[in-house]
């Protein structure tokens, strides 16, 4: 076969900051690199499809599923994962609002969650529970029914646009 | 289960990507956004790829106005199509039907060639570009060839793409002033394929009726579009009913998807109907 395809993709990228060198197998993808290159064991691999959401993280500004992105696209990019936006303090209200809610029990879903919902509140304004949910379905939780992390990103809306005291 | 890809190349331009298919010995296979091919990859549905990583590409991707018509890059991704002003202004059910398609952060990487190579009969973007009457063009070594929607979707997941050949954009036609264009579908969670999905485009031309999750490709219900065009709403239904050979699975039976189906034609209608007035 020819030498124009590579098993091992040499990538150099930003993780929360920092720059990072990498040598990865051709089919990894982002999620396995976080975790078992990287150490960053944050995102969760569950559904390994796409369907689950715990995999979230930040690529690019934008949020993406790290079970469906290669880690071989890296190269150049700048990823954020939950580790990096809490050292940040990036979503420190928004953390604390998930604690104060209730909004998690066991704790698997979160870094996805968080990472989805941050992307609607960067949007600004205060969205609409309805707009919340449909922002957040592509996120399984199976402790909290939901309605706990709906009101901690509403709260947390209404506190950045000046609605209510923090 | 874990991916086995056979090897990864990152294509600089088009000619570049055409030329690694070429040298992939039939084993090449286009990566766009990945999220339906990552996601085979992940279950072992697909192994031993080459992969073709065309998402850096530069020049497949956005929205031009031609004219008569708006051109699509291949690798224009789903949340640009929802929030695009040219698609929202001229081809307003590509912007509609994003909203339909998987999650915020699947959309944020999906392509709508991607969605149009992958030919899912369940998805969005084939169906409706069988109801608008779209363009498809497609490169391969000996340049660019197009194809129209109705002679593209050929299968399940199959397509007029050749081995060697890529798809680089759509040309759909900009909707008529008074043109109006519907979308409407049952999934049972937000974001899930539709268990039934209808397209309703009515242009001075006539009606278009395409349908989604109903038979291996997308379909046009032309005995139901012929019944539309004098007017006959139940007439259509009855027809579109009628015409359709809906699959039984574990979403759903067929005698639901065919009774499903006559609902969506006349909540299309009714919406279609309540944005005139
Ligand atoms: C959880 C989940 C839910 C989803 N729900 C929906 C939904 O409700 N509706 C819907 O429509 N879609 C849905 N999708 C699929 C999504 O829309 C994908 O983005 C789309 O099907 C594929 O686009 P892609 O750019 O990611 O393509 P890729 O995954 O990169 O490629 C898909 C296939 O097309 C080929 N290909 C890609 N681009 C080209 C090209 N330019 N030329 C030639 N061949 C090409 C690839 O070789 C591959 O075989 C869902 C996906 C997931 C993970």
């Amino acid at each position: 076969m020819t030498k124009a395809f590579a098993d091992k993709v040499v990538i150099e990228l930003t993780v929360n900051g920092e720059p990072v060198e990498a040598r990865v197998p051709a089919g990894q993808h982002v999620v396995d690199f976080l975790r078992q290159d990287l150490g960053l064991t944050g995102a969760h691999a569950s559904c390994e499809h796409g369907v689950c959401g715990a995999c979230t993280i930040r690529v690019d500004g934008s949020s993406v599923r790290g079970c469906l992105m290669l880690a071989a696209q890296l190269d150049g990019s700048d990823v954020w994962t939950i580790e990096g936006l809490s050292d940040k303090e990036a979503i420190r209200d928004l953390q604390e609002a998930f604690i104060a809610r209730n909004a998690l029990q066991c704790g698997f879903c979160t870094p996805g969650m968080l990472v989805a919902a941050e992307e609607l509140l960067a949007q600004g304004g205060v969205p609409e529970r309805a707009t919340i949910r449909e922002h957040l379905s592509g996120n399984y939780c199976r402790c909290t029914g939901y309605e706990a992390i709906v009101d901690a990103v509403e709260t947390v809306a209404q506190q950045r646009a000046g609605q209510v005291q923090v | 289960m874990k991916a086995s890809a056979g090897g990864y190349a990152r294509a600089n331009n088009l000619s570049h990507a055409i030329e690694l298919l070429a040298l992939s010995d039939g084993m090449g296979r286009v990566l766009a956004g990945g999220q339906s091919l990552i996601a085979a990859m992940n279950m072992r549905l697909s192994t031993g790829d080459m992969l073709v990583d065309i998402s850096r590409v530069s020049g497949l991707s956005g929205v031009i106005d031609e004219g008569e018509t708006l051109r699509i890059g291949a690798l224009t991704k789903h949340v640009e199509i929802g929030a695009h002003p040219l698609i929202r202004a001229h081809a307003p059910l590509l912007a509609d039907a994003v909203s339909f398609i998987a999650h915020a952060a699947i959309r944020n990487r999906g392509t709508i060639g991607g969605a149009l190579a992958h030919a899912d009969p369940a998805a969005e973007f084939p169906a409706c570009m069988l109801a608008l009457g779209a363009t498809l063009h497609i490169h391969g070594p000996d340049g660019e060839r197009s194809a129209a929607a109705e002679d593209f979707f050929e299968d399940l997941f199959e397509t007029s793409i050749k081995e060697d050949e890529i798809l680089t954009a759509i040309t759909v036609p900009k909707a008529e002033a008074d043109e109006r264009q519907v979308l409407q579908e049952v999934a049972r969670r937000s974001g899930d394929y539709a268990l039934v999905g209808l397209c309703l485009v009515a242009r001075s031309s006539g009606h278009r009726i395409s349908l989604l999750s109903v038979a291996s490709t997308p379909i046009l219900a032309r005995n139901a579009m012929t019944q539309l065009d004098q007017g006959n709403v139940d007439g259509a239904v009855a027809a579109l009913r009628a015409e359709i050979d809906p699959p039984s699975d574990t979403q759903a039976s067929a005698s639901y998807r065919r009774h499903i189906a006559g609902i969506l034609l006349r909540r299309a209608v009714a919406q279609e109907k309540g944005d005139f007035a």
